[in-house]
């Protein structure tokens, strides 16, 4: 997977190009496919656009959705802002530690699920919420929540 | 002539240009703001925010640095609203703050530290929130502790801005914003090209040196050790700085006599292999013309870049390692001086060579990496032992208790201590490029340069990429292949100007023979070993005193150095000959540039 | 029980044949839309509040060939999801508000950036902007609209970190000047606006200023989407008139018991039981971008504070010092106070220090932080303590 990073990245780079603003799209692209961005990557990236490793890293660390350390398949972001934590958004977490064994931050040994807090997801009448990859589901439940992760366990 | 705006600043009114920051209005009447982010080497920033003013009708305060003057502006610098807001913002960084001040070495000399005492701040109205770390000492030459960022940016707008490397960046953000490399690598297994500038601009002691200073005190005080030290020209003319003189006070006297006095064994000069420099770089630039217009020989790359910059080495090796072919084989005078302190020095003062240890004294952090790459071993030990900067051969002076200033000139030691003007001017952008045409010239034609009093101002001053050239004509019968060629040569100091003339170069936009690089902003004298600050004045007065020095010194051509011609006669041959090439001369490494 | 407030239904009409309404704009002349905007009163739904009117008029007025449109889609203030709602159902009205302010100001080229969080928009969006595009051209204009995605960061929302983001850096608000109109997206003018901007925009281009100023108050005009949550009879997006107070507010959707609501996000301020009665809900009381939270008697303002100053301290870009020591120094502070390890008069020092945030912060994020610590610090302070 990682030694067709150049090819990869070079692909990436024709479709979005290779000025400084194609950064964040080529940034996206490399997490949709790989779920984080490996050294290698940011390498390439930065050989492609002609910039700084540094610069790649420096860019990247800053937005939460660019994993930058080693993350599963499936990022689960849970929401912890005000409403959805008033709605007991810990039951949430509990019921996704119960069934994957994994608290905040962490990741599953299989390496399909990781789950980390994230801030407000524009979910608040529907809370508690969470966000697994580009998907929203509201109105959580412990049980809910469960029958939801099965079903991605199965992907 | 720009728009000027009328405004007051105190209630005091005062005409600017048009696009004057606040601050700089400020400055121009002597009323004196503030600030931890702004360099005026760098773009402007606007984030510690310690600058902060009011101005009428704005409910808020602004950051002067990054407020320009509108017409009418009514500015106040000194109110109960910006003095509590720069004492919060200093308590603040405080409390993010490794404050031990007692074992920072940049202590009394830390902006954060003196502001907050002029402020009378207290540390700890706020809760403690610093973050254990370590500092990262994988670097020979940069020491870089996290725990006393604030978090400024001026080191990441040096590195990107005035060389051009983008080797530090900020990373994360919020809470954990942080000032980082690639993935918080070791300085030493990232781009960075060692060149200190981010050292010269950190408000604090975040980056600084990799000292070497108990290292070279108990060389000194080994009884069974040989010391020897060399000095390089630009430390002369910026050592003074440390001791309460003014930029531009030339003390190449009284640093002899400081370093006999602190028990170095013999004080002498990378001066003299400076000149050396020439002889043997002249040599190259010579044969490589040849190959190229008499032979046809393309294997000979042109132009030929100078090698006496370290910074500028290892940032090619990285950026241009396709480039690598045009660099000068030469060793730089630091380490032509080493290898011949073991070998050329030994033999004639009847020393054992692993009795000697070698210490340079030098403008210049990059030099600490030099010598200790593994290829700068040639004398059968490590060529130079110790490497001190300007700044720490300060603090050794003040550690043996030495008032250097009331001090009798003293000369350097011999032998390797005579120098010519020619070494003198290595300290400054354009200087290598001086002396070689002073030497070359004469070489080729039998002449002298045609300049007045061998001045070759063309190729000095401090625009960033300067050019000029020569027209070499009725020249010696050797040089045939020289007659009426017009020697083109160009000159870049700072490496984010070097990055734009290789760009020129590799992209045939343009032609050189000869090409002079300083990875530091005027050269040496703006090294990043320098003493601190460093703002384009007193950039300018050091570029003073070494052309002061250079025209005073009886000898200004490096062919004239008798120590030179005797230790051709003596020891080495000829330029370029075989004893030189083993010594004298180095390879280089392509490295990752990303 | 019996509706109090006003409500209005013109941000979700979707009858509306947006190709007619560009011609008629196109027959009255750019000059006199511009007119009509600025007498509309329209000010920018994001929560700022500067007169949309007048930003299209500097843009159109700068002599530069080259322009851009930006909606601010990264909507990422707690309690605020009206401009998803919008997107999700009123699409088209975004993009054409967007293609009328290219038509006005001569930009070529548009971008919505949208929060990374509202990805699964993004099929239903193309093929939206598929079809303007398609219908546009048509009118003989050129407006090419892309979709840009977030990444994870608030601060993003302020438009020069927005601009930032989008060159490909990292999401740090620049200095002011220069201002997005003069220097904005690839150092070109630019018009940034929040999504229900260019909604509005829309719906002045249809009904004129006339109709639309009869809706809301002199400083607050025309009609607004309010994103209620909290501890509600209701919860939703909501399309009311400016100028109500927050006790009508509360008749209507409070669940009986409330004790305080938010109003404009963790970045708004909190408002008590006993000013809701002379608490206008708009520019000329407390300004909202539309988030509406509310808090019954059960909830701990400790706890609500802390979950704000905990969003402030990861979401500020870290560049300046006010925002990025200050916020960890409340959030720390009320921690330390709560576990009496300070002294209840502590408070009194952060809010000093909330003040200086306030005054010194480099943009809008860490300036806003003081706002929910000192109206939750000033009305709740027992509840901080004990």
């Amino acid at each position: 997977m990682i030694s067709n990073a150049e090819e990869f990245i070079a692909q990436l780079a024709d479709k979005h190009g290779r000025k400084r603003e194609s950064l964040l799209p080529i940034l996206q692209d490399v997490v949709d496919q790989y779920y984080y961005l490996d050294e290698s990557y940011m390498v390439n990236i930065a050989r492609e656009l002609d910039i700084s490793t540094a610069d790649v890293y420096g860019t990247a660390s800053f937005y939460s959705f660019l994993g930058i350390n080693e993350q599963g398949k499936h990022v689960i972001r849970v929401c912890q802002t005000i409403v959805c934590d008033m709605k007991r958004k810990e039951d949430i977490i509990d019921a996704i530690t119960e069934l994957l064994g994994i608290r905040p931050g962490e990741t599953t040994h299989d390496g399909k699920f990781s789950l980390f807090y994230t801030n407000c997801l524009g979910s608040c009448h529907k809370g508690p919420a969470m966000l697994i990859n580009d998907e929203l589901y509201g109105d959580l439940t412990p049980e809910k929540t469960k029958d939801i992760l099965v079903s991605y366990m199965k992907r | 002539m720009s728009n000027m705006i009328n405004i007051t600043i105190n209630d005091i009114p005062l005409a600017v240009p048009e696009n004057t920051s606040i601050f700089h209005a400020a400055k121009m009447i002597n009323v004196h703001i503030p600030t931890l982010c702004h360099h005026e080497d760098l773009c402007v920033a606007g984030n510690c925010r310690v600058c902060v003013v009011e101005v009428e009708k704005d409910p808020n305060l602004v950051a002067s640095c990054a407020t320009p003057v509108r017409e009418g502006m009514k500015v106040l610098t000194n109110t109960s609203k910006i003095r509590q807001a720069r004492k919060h913002i200093l308590e603040l960084l405080l409390t993010e703050h490794n404050i031990n001040c007692i074992k920072c070495s940049k202590s009394n000399a830390c902006e954060l530290q003196n502001l907050a005492l002029e402020y009378r701040t207290d540390d700890e109205i706020f809760l403690n929130l610093r973050k254990p770390s370590r500092p990262d000492i994988s670097s020979y030459a940069i020491q870089k502790d996290d725990s006393k960022c604030i978090r400024c940016t001026r080191c990441v707008r040096t590195c990107a801005q005035l060389q051009g490397v983008n080797a530090l960046t900020m990373a994360y953000k919020g809470n954990l914003a942080k000032m980082s490399t690639f993935k918080e690598k070791p300085m030493a297994e990232v781009v960075c090209t060692n060149c200190g500038q981010c050292i010269n601009r950190c408000p604090t002691g975040a980056l600084t040196e990799r000292t070497y200073i108990e290292e070279v005190w108990n060389a000194i005080y080994d009884p069974t050790k040989h010391v020897v030290v060399q000095t390089a020209p630009a430390v002369r003319v910026a050592l003074g700085e440390r001791f309460g003189l003014k930029a531009g006070n030339r003390v190449t006297g009284k640093m002899v006599a400081s370093l006999k006095a602190m028990g170095f064994d013999s004080v002498l000069d990378t001066d003299f292999t400076a000149d050396l420099t020439i002889m043997e770089e002249g040599t190259e630039l010579l044969s490589r013309l040849k190959k190229v217009l008499v032979d046809g020989n393309t294997s000979a790359a042109l132009p030929m870049f100078t090698s006496c910059s370290p910074g500028w080495i290892k940032f090619i090796e990285h950026i241009y390692p396709e480039m690598l072919p045009n660099l000068s084989s030469c060793k730089s005078p630091q380490q032509m001086f080493g290898v011949l302190a073991k070998t050329y020095y030994a033999e004639k003062r009847g020393f054992d060579p692993k009795d000697i240890v070698s210490v340079s004294v030098m403008p210049c952090t990059a030099k600490k990496y030099e010598a200790n790459r593994s290829e700068m071993r040639d004398s059968g030990f490590q060529d130079v032992d110790y490497v001190l900067t300007t700044r720490e051969l300060a603090i050794m002076i003040q550690q043996s208790g030495i008032n250097v200033l009331t001090l009798k000139n003293e000369p350097f030691d011999n032998i390797m201590g005579a120098s010519t003007g020619a070494g003198v001017i290595f300290g400054a952008t354009g200087g290598v490029m001086e002396a070689a045409i002073r030497t070359a010239y004469e070489l080729v034609t039998g002449r002298e340069v045609p300049f007045e009093r061998l001045n070759i101002t063309p190729v000095r001053g401090f625009e960033g990429i300067k050019e000029a050239s020569l027209l070499i004509e009725k020249v010696k019968p050797e040089f045939e292949f020289l007659e009426g060629v017009e020697l083109k040569v160009a000159i870049a100091h700072g490496l984010a100007h070097a990055r734009k003339l290789m760009e020129a170069i590799k992209n045939e936009k343009t032609f050189y023979h000869f090409v002079e690089v300083m990875a530091c902003p005027g050269g040496c004298l703006g090294g990043g070993g320098q003493p601190i600050p460093t703002n384009p004045d007193i950039r300018a007065a050091r570029m003073n005193a070494i052309y002061k020095e250079d025209e005073k010194m009886p000898l200004r051509k490096s062919h004239e150095n008798p120590e030179i011609q005797q230790l051709y006669a003596d020891f080495l041959g000829e330029p370029n000959g075989h004893l030189s090439h083993k010594l004298l001369h180095t390879y280089y490494t392509e490295r990752e540039r990303y | 029980m019996a509706t109090q407030l006003k409500r209005t239904e013109l941000i979700f009409r979707e009858d509306i044949d947006y190709s007619a309404l560009m011609r008629k704009i196109m027959k009255m002349g750019k000059e006199k839309f511009i007119e009509e905007l600025i007498d509309s009163g329209l000010r920018g739904r994001g929560g700022a509040g500067f007169p949309t009117g007048l930003k299209w008029k500097i843009v159109k007025e700068y002599p530069d060939p080259i322009k851009y449109i930006i909606c601010n889609a990264d909507e990422g203030e707690p309690g605020t999801f009206k401009d998803r709602e919008i997107l999700d159902k009123a699409s088209e009205k975004v993009i054409w508000g967007m293609a009328l302010a290219s038509y006005i100001t001569g930009a070529k080229e548009g971008f919505i950036y949208i929060r990374a969080e509202y990805k699964y928009l993004k099929t239903k969006l193309r093929i939206a902007i598929d079809r303007m595009e398609h219908n546009i051209k048509s009118l003989g204009i050129n407006f090419k609209l892309d979709l840009i995605f977030g990444a994870g960061a608030y601060v993003c929302g302020e438009e020069t970190a927005l601009i930032e983001s989008m060159e490909g850096f990292r999401g740090e608000p620049t200095n002011k000047p220069p201002y997005p109109v003069n220097e904005g997206y690839l150092g070109r003018p630019t018009v940034v606006n929040n999504v229900e901007t260019f909604v509005n925009a829309m719906i002045i281009a249809d009904i004129g200023a006339e109709e639309y100023k009869k809706l809301g108050t002199k400083a607050s005009q025309g009609s607004k989407l309010f994103s209620v949550s909290g501890d509600c009879c209701k919860e939703g997006v909501f399309e009311l008139e400016m100028g109500m107070t927050v006790q009508q507010f509360v008749d209507e959707f409070g669940d009986g018991d409330t004790k305080a609501v938010q109003v404009g996000g963790a970045s708004g301020f909190c408002v008590p039981r006993k000013e809701f009665k002379n608490t206008i809900i708009g520019f000329e009381g407390v300004p909202t971008g539309g988030s509406m939270k509310v808090f019954n008697s059960s909830r701990s303002m400790y706890n609500i504070l802390e979950n704000y100053l905990i969003f402030f301290e990861e979401e500020s870009c870290g560049q300046c010092t006010p925002c990025r020591v200050g916020t960890q120094q409340l959030l720390h502070g009320i921690r330390a106070v709560k576990r009496k390890e300070k002294p209840k008069t502590y408070l009194d020092e952060l809010l000093r220090l909330a003040y200086t945030m306030k005054y010194a912060s480099k943009c809008g994020l860490g300036r806003s932080v003081g706002n929910a610590f000192t109206s939750i610090i000033e009305n709740f302070r027992e509840e901080i303590v004990y």
